[in-house]
């Protein structure tokens, strides 16, 4: 059966884990997930959710900017829309998390959608400016529309609960947060095995050429935007759900150059660049914080000195990989990994 | 025998530039059909034209009995109308397969939510296009050592190649050949060749192309159009177009014949 025995191996050909050895390591780090909350002490628990949550609305960023070559600065006003939507719904019905996270998602979508209206007609720099004047106005929504948001003072949500388990702790929130991680980036990755990712790639890369394939540009341009921006809005639902409050200023402009820098820094279009990214972006404010109290007994100002160094290390950090290292931490990781499985017979 | 597709007084101008002046031709069904001219005579600005790229100020193209004005590119693409382009237009960053695969992209059906669960009749979807472009084109166009490769890496004739595999991967029922052999080596265009005739008799695909090789445009074409000054001057069998005296003047522009006539009829190279 030569034709059976064909098909067969295009399956092995096409699936994301093309040998065993990779199936194991992937077992491993899902091992890996479960076992740290067991393991980790308060703070790292804690910095576990964070990373998580800035997988997920990464994941989505790279989507949009890093795959279909779109750049947004509209992310923290997306995650806001998720974040509200959740607040909003916590006081207001008492639906479980896994429906409040959807609705958040796909509101998030839908305002993502009306953003990306004009990215048919502009693109680049342009086009980061439309983004960012809809992130204001979603700032300006979520600060003036009191009835709805609460106003400057903003929301305060009951813990995220389902068949009557609730989930306070940051322990009980890892285990929402980390396993939608892993979910969202599985459908990210199957994404890109599909006619829907190609597509996206093809814009990127070339947009006419792209039509004259049979590629609707605005129905793909506005499939990306939603896609990134349901990512953003279950981020931002959980982001909600872990803080518990909600205020026009969870979501500052700042937190859309976070996403954007954790996407370049990480490596555009590459989905395991995007995971290596946030996690970089989330700890190094936190390595910052370790080093700043470590300073302070010596240097009673390092306080003063080293607070906004926080801004001054996302900048350099972002254009110093636009320059030296375009394809981010992942094509680092490639090199280590090319380095050791060659080492020792080689180096 | 009935045309595939018809030209009719097709005028396109850019600011003060002529591309096309009230051009008509016929390309008839099942046939090599070749478009030459000069550099700038408008051949390209024809295709863009077909694709949907360009809109004509003037004239009407119809494709199997239909006018195609006004009909948007995607959905000439859907139709069958495939091309490949003259400075190759593939997708650098990504691999060879899955620019293959893009070419297929009219003729699949998932949407979002199946690409995202890779389940069910998605999966088997990518499966079926998968099957069929290793089946009938990579192992047709003889570039299955390269397909994992991004196609950023390959030679110029190598990326023709992938070029026209995406457009076969189309399913076309009109093939565009923008310069298919421009900038190969002798091999390289003696394969080209016979892909098109074969792509023409055993796939039953029309062929219009723009191409500068004479000894390829004479071998193989079955029905030529020459464009002069966005002007067709002349339209008929490769014999008839080679003996014609303005096609000869458009050509070279003075009246050394001999270098002319040798430039149109040349000579067969020995293998
Ligand atoms: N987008 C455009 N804008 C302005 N002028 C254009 C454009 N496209 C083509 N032209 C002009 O139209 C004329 C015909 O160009 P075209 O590319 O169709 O020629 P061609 O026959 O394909 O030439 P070649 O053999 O060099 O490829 C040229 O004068 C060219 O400069
Ligand atoms: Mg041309």
């Amino acid at each position: 059966m030569r034709i059976g025995d064909a098909k067969q191996s295009y399956e092995a050909d096409e699936a994301i884990w093309k040998s065993s050895t990779q199936k194991v390591w992937f077992a491993v780090l899902l091992l890996v997930l479960a076992v740290f909350p067991f393991m980790a002490d308060a703070y790292l628990l804690y910095l576990g959710c964070m990373v998580g949550i800035a997988v997920i609305s990464t994941t989505g960023l790279n989507i949009l900017t890093g795959f279909t070559g779109l750049i947004s600065l509209g992310q923290a006003g997306f995650m806001g829309v998720g974040g509200y939507t959740v607040a909003w719904l916590s006081a207001n019905s008492a639906l479980p998390f896994p429906v409040t996270l959807l609705l958040a998602g796909l509101l998030a979508a839908a305002v993502g959608i009306l953003v990306g209206l004009p990215s048919l007609r502009v693109k680049g720099l342009y086009l980061a400016i439309a983004t960012l004047a809809a992130s204001v106005f979603l700032h300006f929504i979520f600060a003036e529309w009191e009835s709805v948001t609460g106003g400057m003072g903003g929301l305060s949500l009951e813990p995220a609960h389902l068949f009557g388990l609730s989930f306070q702790s940051d322990f009980e929130m890892y285990f929402i947060i980390v396993p939608l991680a892993v979910l969202m980036v599985f459908g990210a990755t199957n994404i890109f095995r599909t006619r829907t990712g190609r597509a996206f790639i093809a814009i990127r890369d070339r947009d006419i050429s792209a039509e004259i394939l049979g590629i609707n540009l605005l129905r793909y341009k506005l499939m990306s935007f939603a896609l990134s921006s349901f990512y953003a809005g279950v981020a931002g639902g959980l982001f909600a759900y872990f803080y518990r409050v909600v205020t026009p200023e969870s979501f500052p402009l700042s937190m859309s150059i976070f996403y954007l820098a954790a996407v370049i820094v990480g490596g555009m279009g590459n989905l395991l660049g995007g995971i290596l990214g946030a996690a970089f972006m989330t700890l190094i404010p936190e390595a910052l914080k370790l080093l700043t109290a470590a300073l302070t007994p010596f240097y009673p100002n390092a306080p003063i000195f080293m607070s906004p160094m926080l801004e001054i290390i996302f900048g350099v950090l972002i254009v110093g990989f636009l320059i030296f290292e375009p394809h981010g931490l992942a094509e680092i990781w490639h090199r280590i990994r090319r380095f050791f499985s060659l080492w020792p017979f080689k180096n | 025998m009935s045309s595939i597709l018809e030209i009719s007084n097709l005028s396109l101008s850019f600011g003060g530039v002529k591309a096309l002046q009230g051009v008509s031709f016929r390309v008839p069904e099942n046939t090599v059909t070749t478009v030459i001219g000069p550099n700038g005579a408008g051949k390209t600005s024809l295709f863009n034209c077909i694709s949907g790229f360009y809109k004509p100020q003037q004239g009407t193209i119809s494709y199997q009995g239909k006018a195609l004005t006004g009909v948007k590119p995607p959905v000439r693409a859907a139709m069958g109308l495939a091309r490949t382009f003259q400075n190759i237009a593939l997708f650098r960053g990504m691999t060879v397969l899955d620019n293959i695969k893009l070419g297929a992209h009219v003729h699949m059906k998932s949407g979002l939510l199946g690409s995202l669960a890779y389940f069910g009749a998605a999966r088997r979807e990518e499966m079926a296009v998968r099957e069929e472009v290793e089946r009938h084109i990579i192992d047709f166009l003889e570039i299955d050592h390269i397909r994992r490769q991004p196609v950023a890496n390959l030679s110029y004739g190598l990326q023709k190649r992938v070029e026209l595999a995406r457009a076969l991967a189309m399913r076309p029922k009109v093939l565009l050949l923008d310069e298919p052999v421009a900038g190969m080596n002798r091999e390289e265009k003696e394969d080209m060749a016979r892909f098109i005739l074969d792509i023409r008799e055993e796939w039953g695909v029309t062929v219009l192309m723009v191409e500068h090789d004479m000894g390829m445009v004479m071998d193989i074409s079955d029905h030529i159009a020459v464009l002069n000054f966005g002007q067709v001057i002349a339209e008929g069998l490769p014999a008839d177009v080679q003996n014609n005296q303005q096609v000869i003047e458009a050509y070279l522009g003075t009246s050394d014949m001999d270098s002319l006539r040798k430039k149109l009829n040349p000579e067969r190279e020995v293998a």
